[in-house]
């Protein structure tokens, strides 16, 4: 039995592999409608996600199986100050695999610990989002067709953004990708993540700026300054509006350029970009259940 | 100043000078029943001065713990008046209770029950990771 709570648990062999079911899924989903009929998928949401819960739940219901859970810790016996060791212990009793989101970082891994199902690190903190990097992962690999050589972008939020570190991890693993740091001096991304990747060799560039470095862009992937990561309002309101990727600010990039954003957005991507066919962030959310399906199948070991 | 030869027991030399007190009570040798020396400051050739500690007893020592305090250490294990065995100790793979987790948004921040556990993500750097959240120790 196996759990995912970083995504470099998994090989870039399973990653293919999952990528290869997900691609079956999109062509063939009648083959998968009962794969996991008699299952159930128990999700935890210590913080509310409407976006990563509903994509984990229907999911679950296109494999045939069914939900059960809570949104929020305030429904949960958390709230009356259970453990997440025990919580785990409990949930395994009722289901047969758990997708959890905590607020408090390596609290899904502290579940993997005491559990006796599988369970799914549905984001915890600022730290790790591995099904979001899935999404990212199949969306790059439906547009662009492979992942070596690219120069990929990231904008935004680089020092709590979980889906950027994430994804950093995912890609490092390629062939020859460069990344671009985009960001406001206060969060840059951590010298920890500079360090990792300077030791293996691996190219990146930081800068403030995000028009001068469009052009050279293969993926550019957005973020959002989330609120919830702040202890200082001033700081967040200060901060918020950093980079609002706007038509103009697309002039000089790519006309092949591949637009990713995990969502929710705010402002920092103008609606009048929705439109552009380089603008992926919708379809990132479709692949994002696609990637879940193909994972639940996985660590359920169903064939 | 002299100190007893011991018999049987281990003595934990090269230690750091001013460190000894600290490995002391991390080894938890307060609770031991046997004679213990800590000589503080002794003169040495290789380090100046260094701090040794003298454990008139055959007992297990966690070693891994004093490998994270100073891993110059030398631990050396006397049966009979004489040398028997003569160990360096390397950096602990793993630390459990020994540092505690800073990031306030580490769930072992919270939960109360929950050892602190840190691995070493670098070697050559003596860098230690907290197992939960990956936080820097």
């Amino acid at each position: 039995m196996r759990s995912l709570i970083d995504i470099l648990e998994l090989s870039t062999e399973e990653l293919d592999s999952l990528l290869a079911t997900a691609d079956d899924i999109i062509a063939n989903p009648q083959k998968y409608a009962h794969k996991c009929d008699g299952k159930k998928l128990a999700t935890l949401f210590f913080e509310p996600s409407t976006r990563t819960r509903l994509s984990f739940e229907a999911a679950m219901y296109e494999l045939g199986g069914n939900v059960l859970g809570f949104s929020e810790a305030q429904s949960s016996s958390a709230a009356k100050g259970e453990s997440v060791a025990d919580t785990a212990k409990t949930v395994s009793c009722y289901a047969d695999i758990i997708a959890m989101r905590h607020p408090k970082e390596g609290a899904p891994l502290v579940a993997s610990m005491n559990a006796s199902i599988p369970v799914i690190n549905a984001g915890d903190g600022g730290h790790n989002h591995p099904t979001q990097t899935l999404a990212d992962l199949l969306t790059i690999h439906r547009e662009k067709g492979h992942f070596d050589n690219l120069t990929v972008g990231l904008c935004g939020d680089l020092k709590f953004g979980r889906t950027v570190h994430s994804l950093i991890s995912a890609l490092r693993r390629y062939n020859n990708v460069k990344f671009v740091f985009i960001s406001p001096n206060e969060l840059k991304i951590p010298s920890y993540v500079k360090e990792s990747l300077k030791k293996e060799g691996i190219k990146y560039t930081e800068t403030t700026d995000l028009e001068a470095v469009m052009p050279e862009l293969d993926i550019l992937y957005m973020t959002r300054v989330q609120r919830e990561r702040f202890f200082n309002e001033e700081d967040y309101l200060r901060l918020k509006d950093s980079y609002i990727l706007t038509p103009e600010k697309l002039t000089n990039a790519k006309a092949d350029l591949s637009i990713l954003h995990p969502l929710p957005r705010v402002n920092e991507i103008s609606v009048a970009i929705d439109n552009d066919p380089r603008a992926c962030y919708f379809k990132q959310v479709l692949y994002g259940k696609f990637m879940r399906m193909a994972l639940i199948l996985m660590l359920l070991e169903v064939e | 100043m002299t100190v007893d030869e011991i018999k049987n027991g281990i003595v934990l030399d090269h230690i750091t000078a001013g460190k000894g007190m600290k490995i002391y009570n991390l080894l938890g040798l307060d609770n031991l029943e046997c004679s213990i020396a800590l000589i503080k400051n002794a003169p040495s050739r290789k380090m100046g001065k260094k701090d040794i500690i003298k454990i008139d007893a055959d007992i297990e020592l966690d070693t891994e713990i004093i490998g994270y305090i100073d891993p110059d250490i030398t631990v050396n294990i006397i049966k009979n008046g004489k040398n028997v065995e003569k160990k360096t100790i390397e950096l602990p793979q793993k630390l459990t209770n020994v540092l505690k987790c800073k990031n306030p948004r580490c769930i072992s921040a919270t939960e109360q029950e929950l050892p602190h556990i840190f691995t070493l993500a670098d070697k050559e750097k003596r860098i230690y990771r907290c197992l939960y959240c990956e936080t820097k120790a």
